[in-house]
């Protein structure tokens, strides 16, 4: 078997499972929804901190935006200005032009307008910083973004905002969230596959291993780390959208949710490998997983135990699983080594 | 912008917003020498050093509901994040100091996260403080409030800081800390043992935290939540006066606490804290801006 077939047959595997999970766990689907957003929390993180090397703690900004703003405009087209949002299926909406569906897609779409506007503006003066001023510098940007929203009053401010109810009975909302988060998903994991095969992949990675080379080469950094930015912020928006609606309920806590969220995408992204495509996705499943039996055995303590998490996995785990597999069967990976070189330990400095 | 018009319309306002800055710029200016401390000696930024700070007001806290008086228990919160210090030091941060700096702020990241659930779960998420039972002083026919508290406070403050200097100036100890900041290696080859020195240093910027988190929660008020913005504000106050220059770090904290009460007086207090994230935002990418005129950028 050539390994094209054996990629196409685990994507089949992969697609069918993620296309018939929500009929074989009906009970779960919520949480598989949630698992395909992990998923593409840790691709998104890994386009910046893996793959281009920059760390960043703010990412879930654009998250937020898309949670805002999608619901800011379905409350708009619905309900009349200051009106109270109404619990059946039947809404009063501003024109009889509009209904959920597609008040959700006018959301999504002014959604992610507004958070690559947002990418960029932030981008050009941010990503001229490096290293730990670059990550401290989007932890601020995260935070401070919080605290605004929790003060301005058209957003609902402190009390939060309520987005509309979903079409039909309770729980049938899960199903359609389902499909979109793996659609988007699936379409983060193939976009992001096809940019790190073309040259903006060569040359963000080239910006990882030394910027200062890359600009010397003639690549015009700032550029392909805004876009990269701009793709991250682009797929989060979507997922923010999305998320805000699924939850119903959005405030401050919910739209930028910085040490949770923002720090597992960081974590999972890690924990799976950082600078590769699949790292990402393995460690977002068996983080979101594990996050489950926290939630099981933990109940109360769940966010204690996280912190003690990445703890460990940053100090003791920092290569990932990726990392480990390939310093255990560099072979697979395309590397020739020697046995001198398989004996010897690695550590992260050696392989970056 | 109400209040602005009413800060011209009633300059005395100012004063007093003022005073109140440089009170609470002098606390700022603790935490920020012990993570200027440990960022020059260990190369670590310790995302941590605002729960230390939260750890000793709910030290003092405690003793002061069980009847001490919260004065005396500075020494105590201290004494109590010294030990702390030492033992994340041995178990955690010792293994994260000759790696990759992004990986030494994930784990501080991760204790701090640890240690605000973990003060979240034991001492509830509830806003405390400790009431210290001193008056107020008055000037200007009223208009100007002091609370004794706070002067002693600022006070407890200044002089910390001043022993802590002359600690690292005068003491061995002290002398091998800066030796170590310098060149670790050059360092270890002269007999320090380096590895001790870095304990030390950890421990000795939690005690200094500590100190700084007794005296907020006489005069504020501490919540599990609190970490954060004292660390990013610490990290603010020492990007901008730099590593190892104090005069520019006690400068940078007063001048940062004066900014951020007027902030929040003018804009609102729902927004402060918005406007210190947003300032350390400013600040940094306008620093990395003129440097880059320069094809430079900040390290």
């Amino acid at each position: 078997m050539t390994d094209a077939t054996r990629n196409l047959l685990l994507y089949a595997l992969i697609g069918l499972i993620g296309l018939l999970a929500p009929y074989l766990a009906p009970a779960f689907r919520v949480q598989m929804a949630l698992l395909w957003m992990m998923i593409l929390f840790a691709l998104t993180w890994d386009l910046g901190g893996g793959q281009m090397g920059y760390n960043s703690f703010g990412n879930i900004v654009f998250f937020g935006i898309g949670c805002y703003v999608a619901a800011v405009v379905q409350r708009d087209l619905f309900f009349a200005v200051g009106g109270q949002p109404q619990a059946t299926g039947d809404l009063a909406t501003v024109s009889p032009l509009f209904n959920y569906f597609n008040g959700f897609a006018v959301g999504l779409a002014l959604a992610v307008i507004i958070a690559l506007a947002v990418a960029a503006a932030l981008g050009s003066g941010i990503l001229g910083l490096r290293g730990h001023y670059f990550a401290i510098c989007t932890l601020g940007v995260g935070v401070a973004a919080g605290e605004i929203a929790s003060g301005w009053d058209y957003i609902g401010a402190g009390s939060g905002m309520v987005a509309p109810i979903f079409p039909g009975g309770p729980g049938q909302n899960a199903i359609f969230f389902y499909y979109f988060f793996f659609a988007l998903a699936a379409i983060c994991f193939f976009t992001l596959k096809w940019l790190y095969g073309t040259r903006f992949g060569l040359a963000i990675n080239a910006i990882r291993d030394d910027e200062d080379k890359a600009e010397a080469m003639g690549i015009h950094t700032t550029r392909y780390k805004t876009v990269a930015w701009c793709v991250a912020a682009f797929f989060l928006a979507l997922a923010g959208g999305a998320f805000g609606h699924l939850n119903n309920f959005i405030d401050r806590e919910v739209a930028f949710p910085g040490i949770t969220f923002g720090v597992w995408m960081v974590l999972m992204a890690i924990l799976g490998g950082q600078g590769t495509l699949w790292g990402p996705v393995i460690g977002a499943t068996i983080f979101h997983a594990t996050q489950e039996l926290f939630w099981t055995y933990f109940i109360g303590w769940q966010r204690v135990a996280l912190g003690l998490l990445i703890v460990v996995i940053v100090v003791f785990f920092p290569l990932g699983i990726m990392g480990w597999l390939r310093s255990r069967w560099p072979e697979r990976f395309g590397e020739t080594v020697d046995l001198e070189a398989r004996t010897a330990p690695i550590s992260l400095r050696e392989t970056r | 912008m109400d209040n602005l018009q009413l800060l011209f319309n009633a300059p005395i306002l100012s004063v007093q917003l003022l005073i109140d800055g440089l009170f609470i710029g002098a606390i700022f200016a603790l935490a920020a020498y012990g993570m200027a401390l440990v960022w020059g000696v260990m190369d670590i930024i310790n995302i941590a050093q605002g729960e230390f700070v939260m750890l000793g007001g709910y030290v003092t806290f405690f003793l002061a509901a069980a009847g001490v008086h919260p004065l005396y228990t500075v020494p105590v919160a201290a004494a109590a994040l010294y030990i702390l210090g030492w033992a994340l030091y041995r178990t955690v941060v010792f293994r994260v100091v000759d790696k990759d700096m992004f990986i030494s702020i994930l784990a501080t990241f991760g204790i701090s996260i640890l240690l605000q659930q973990l003060a979240n779960e034991l001492f509830e998420a509830d806003i405390r403080t400790a009431e210290s039972g001193l008056g107020t002083l008055l000037f200007a026919d009223g208009l100007i409030v002091v609370s004794q508290i706070k002067l002693v406070a600022f006070v407890c403050a200044l002089v910390l800081g001043a022993a802590l200097f002359l600690f690292l100036k005068r003491s061995r100890l002290g002398q091998a800390i800066r030796a170590t900041a310098q060149n670790a290696r050059a360092a270890r080859i002269m007999g320090v043992n380096t590895d001790r020195v870095f304990a030390t240093t950890f421990a000795l910027n939690a005690a200094i935290c500590g100190a700084a988190g007794s005296l907020v929660v006489m005069t504020w008020l501490v919540h599990p939540y609190l970490g954060l913005a004292y660390t990013l504000r610490s990290f603010m106050i020492v990007t901008v006066a730099g590593l190892g220059n104090i005069g520019a770090v006690v400068f940078a904290s007063l001048g940062l606490g004066a900014a951020e009460n007027f902030a929040g007086f003018v804009l609102g207090t729902e927004y402060q804290a918005a406007f210190v994230f947003s300032l350390l935002v400013v600040i940094l990418v306008w620093r990395n801006a003129l440097l880059s005129r320069q094809r430079k950028y900040l390290k």
